[in-house]
């Protein structure tokens, strides 16, 4: 069976997020003064095959741990459907 | 005593390293492909700045992963010398062979230009040279060298006199105007807790010559020929 996942990265509350402040200053420049703020992150789409739901996020949650997100600085969470 | 180079796929600094090592401080060095398993026998390895696997995904999340790495991992932990410098830097926080990472500048501008650091702690392989709190021009060129660790690794760090150098001012003085990219603490450089692995945003490679307009690099380079030597 195939799956599709989207994983969703995004920074740690506390860390620095340069990239979402400056884009934040720019939507207050462009006109939007109610904008709170804005944080920046990824998005990660990818098709595994997988027998079941379970075994598919078991691998999904080791790959984000070793490779696709950084916990030092980020958070993941992810949604899984039959393809 | 041997040095070794490591080149990952858009390693840009590779051949400065390579230059500085074994035409300047004339000292047997040669390349380590990132494919190659075996690096038995080398004294130090250098891990150079560039653009490993073109930044994609996170910085140094690639190569971390890269084949040689598992050698590199093994290396280190037998206690051999490790220098990361820049992108090397930044492999390293992502192996967890040094603790912390390397995000963003707080200015999101690519800072390329000479930075004065100051040294924190000379009774290290690569400060040995050093003069306490002596302060070197060496430059930094990065867009990803903000420093930041959580509040219980920065106490950890600074306890066990791990912050071997800090971006300061001419004067010495440590400041947020001296901080080109926002790193906690004016942190510059680290090294883990038994002191066999280094990593620092500035590239010493590029301050070996006057012509360079700074030969402060030397102080790192000779203090681990040194450290070597003894």
């Amino acid at each position: 069976m195939i799956w599709n996942v989207r994983i969703k990265i995004t920074l740690k509350k506390g860390v620095l997020d340069a990239q979402g402040k400056a884009t934040y200053k720019a939507l207050l420049a462009l006109g939007f003064p109610k904008v709170q703020e804005v944080r920046i992150g990824k998005l990660i789409e990818l098709k595994i095959e997988g027998a079941s739901l379970n075994e598919v996020e078991v691998q999904v949650q080791e790959m984000c741990q070793r490779l696709l997100a950084n916990p030092v600085i980020e958070e993941f969470v992810y949604e899984v459907e039959e393809s | 005593m041997k040095f070794g180079v490591v080149q990952f796929p858009g390693s840009n600094c590779d051949f400065d390293c390579y230059y500085a090592l074994r035409y300047i401080l004339e000292v047997p060095t040669e390349f380590i492909w990132h494919k190659e398993s075996d690096i038995a026998n080398y004294d130090c390895i250098v891990l150079p700045g560039g653009f490993s696997y073109g930044d994609y995904l996170r910085v140094g999340a690639i190569a971390r992963y890269s084949p040689v790495m598992e050698a590199i991992l093994d290396f280190a932990q037998k206690g051999g010398l490790l220098i990361g410098i820049c992108n090397g830097f930044q492999v390293l926080t992502e192996a967890r062979l040094l603790p912390g990472a390397l995000i963003r500048n707080n200015c999101l501008h690519f800072i390329c230009k000479q930075q004065t650091i100051r040294v924190e702690n000379i009774g290290t392989p690569f400060t040995n040279l050093c003069q306490k709190s002596q302060i070197l021009k060496i430059p930094v060129a990065h867009g990803e060298g903000c420093y930041y660790a959580d509040r219980y690794i920065i106490e950890e760090l600074e306890a066990n006199n791990q912050v071997l150098f800090r971006y300061c001012d001419n004067q010495g003085r440590i400041t947020s105007d001296a901080n080109p990219n926002g790193s906690l603490n004016n942190i510059a450089g680290i090294c883990n807790k038994k002191r066999n692995i280094i990593g620092l945003m500035p590239h010493p490679e590029r301050s070996m010559e006057d012509c360079l307009g700074s030969t402060d690099g030397r102080l790192i380079f000779e203090s681990i020929i040194n450290y070597l030597k003894i």
